[in-house]
């Protein structure tokens, strides 16, 4: 339970000026997911190219980890073929679960690697989660539209 | 540190937390619990917790249906817990004490039975500052019946918005179901002249009494309700069971909520007869060792006398109050005096977040509540999204609201706000 573990300076940098913030046009998918336990909400707003993610752009009301993780998420993702930021989202996901048992690979989660303290705080996981969920959604969301566009 | 501030309760705060041992917890980095979310659930003294063992080690089986001598002395322990809750509230008849899960199930009981009835055109009157356990049964009750949900709002000072109850309850007014008290306000509502107008135009008066019963003394033969629920957790007592109280004509008249063993008269294939109230309303195994543990409970509050927890109530919540108001960037939710006012203190640290707050709080051993706690439409009139909230009980001392102020400033100076 410490607090500096938590609050990692790069947390609080993206919190303060979060990347990829104000919802951007045009996008193909926009969703919008809340923490019905806490009430964080996050509006998201995907653009694919083919199988490249093209723009994320997001608004959100929220505490420092669920904003700072947003905006680490859309660093991550932004520019990456789909299947690429699922994998991140796997190793992100694995990193949360891990209690603080994971080493966070930095190759792969850069700015992410700050939130390997959340693990030790189970009541935050989910707000650490939140953006990469409202991503997934979108992005699914975008790829079957496209699906469905070539389809016809 | 802050300021010495004087402070005087009629209970011996230290000989009550004796009876609790979980407070004598350090987390942790060593800090010692501070526990200020007992709005959201009460620790339990070893008298209650002494009462259930005694039940399952000695007393456990099924009640009613079972013949044997255990049968007997559970069914005795059962229902003696109703007796104890029936003196506790005044109720004059045992009989009009229903055993839930919860208070929100005894809310839900309520607006199913008494809900049935409801027809196009006929109003429901409820409040924003509802949990929201008071606003989605009866959403869910006008959706099946095409009633019509209306609402009190609440006023700038978190006091039920009243500029308008001569058109809100009307003649078309079925139901009122209002809070006593607030969750998150802290508010104590006018229960009693609002159950006059109710039953003027021949509305039924249902209150949530979750954050009252616990926090003072309540009596039902001169509140003005037709229904009243709680929950046993928020009053020393175990979890998993909450108690509806109502009028015994008015619950006589009801059609049964869920069926199942217990609730019958007869069954027959082709239809069944229902028993009369309490049983009516519960069907299955009810909540056996709970109902001993909820007994023992209000056993244990009316040993230390409601007037006296009120008072502390009281005092703790205008120490607090007053210690609240003196960190910089903190607005408080709701009344900021103890006019009306219960011990629960909702408030927004400017550009921290709740989550935040609390989070940090807790490496402190400070346990607070963060996020909408149950009330979302209320956070909305006040363009809040969520907010901490510190709620105190008969244990709480001055001491844990000075942690809680200093604990605020460390928020402050972590997150440099300033
Ligand atoms: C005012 C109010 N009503 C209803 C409830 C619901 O209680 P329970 O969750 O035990 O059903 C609560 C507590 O959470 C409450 O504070």
């Amino acid at each position: 339970m410490q607090l500096d573990s938590l609050y990692q300076e790069i947390i609080l940098d993206h919190y303060r000026s979060p990347h990829h913030a104000g919802l951007a046009d045009p996008y193909d998918v926009e969703v919008h997911h809340v923490n019905p336990s806490c009430g964080d909400e996050v509006t998201l707003r995907v653009e694919l190219d083919g199988d490249v993610v093209t723009g994320v752009t997001h608004q959100s009301v929220g505490c420092s980890i669920s904003q700072a993780a947003t905006s680490v998420m859309s660093d991550l993702v932004i520019g990456k073929q789909v299947i690429e930021g699922m994998a991140t989202y796997e190793k992100f996901l694995e990193l949360m679960q891990g209690r603080g048992n994971v080493e966070p690979d930095e190759e792969v989660l850069e700015d992410g690697v700050a939130f390997a303290g959340v693990a030790q705080f189970p009541a935050r996981v989910k707000c650490a989660l939140l953006g990469w969920s409202a991503w997934r959604d979108a992005t699914a969301q975008a790829l079957a539209k496209k699906e469905g566009a070539t389809n016809v | 540190m802050s300021d010495a501030r004087t402070f005087s309760s009629p209970l011996d705060t230290q000989s009550v937390r004796a009876d609790f041992p979980i407070l004598s917890r350090v987390l942790a980095n060593d800090f010692p619990l501070v526990y200020l979310d007992s709005a959201n659930s009460s620790q339990k003294p070893r008298q209650v917790v002494a009462a259930l063992e005694e039940h399952y080690l000695q007393h456990n089986a099924n009640v009613a249906r079972a013949m044997h001598q255990l049968g007997a002395e559970a069914t005795a322990a059962y229902e003696g817990g109703r007796d104890k809750v029936a003196a506790f509230i005044g109720a004059t008849n045992r009989d009009e004490i229903v055993f839930t899960k919860n208070a929100s199930e005894a809310l839900n009981l309520a607006a199913h039975t008494l809900g049935a009835s409801l027809k196009p055109g006929d109003e429901v009157v409820i409040s924003e500052m509802e949990h929201h356990s008071n606003i989605v049964p009866w959403q869910l009750a006008c959706e099946r019946t095409g009633a019509t949900l209306r609402w009190f709002g609440v006023t700038g000072e978190g006091r039920l918005d009243l500029s308008n109850i001569e058109e809100l309850i009307n003649e078309r007014t079925k139901i009122v179901s209002l809070t006593w008290v607030s969750n998150a306000l802290g508010t104590i509502n006018p229960i009693t002249s609002i159950a006059e107008k109710a039953h003027a135009v021949g509305a039924v008066m249902v209150v949530d009494a979750s954050q009252a019963v616990p926090q003072f003394p309540v009596d039902v033969s001169t509140l003005g309700a037709d229904l009243l629920a709680f929950t046993g957790h928020k009053t020393v007592g175990p979890t998993g069971i909450g108690v509806l109280w109502g009028r015994y004509d008015l619950l006589a008249s009801l059609p049964p909520f869920l069926g199942g063993g217990e609730m019958i008269e007869v069954v027959r294939m082709t239809g069944s007869t229902y028993a009369p109230p309490p049983a009516r309303f519960e069907a299955g195994t009810p909540p056996i060792a709970q109902s001993v543990g909820l007994g023992a409970a209000l056993d244990y509050l009316a040993g230390i006398g409601m007037d006296k927890i009120a008072a502390h109530e009281q005092a703790i919540t205008a120490y607090a109050l007053e210690g609240l108001q003196t960190v910089p960037g903190l607005k408080i939710l709701g009344p900021t005096d103890t006019v009306d006012r219960g011990g629960a203190i909702s408030f927004e640290l400017d550009g921290v977040h709740p989550h935040d707050v609390s989070t940090v709080l807790d490496t402190r051993g400070i346990a607070v509540r963060a996020g909408h706690h149950c009330a979302r439409p209320v956070h909305e009139r006040f363009g809040m999204q969520s907010s901490t909230r510190a709620s105190f009980y008969l244990y709480t001392t001055p001491e844990e609201i000075d942690a809680l102020v200093d604990g605020l400033g460390f928020v402050r100076s972590f997150f440099k706000v300033d």
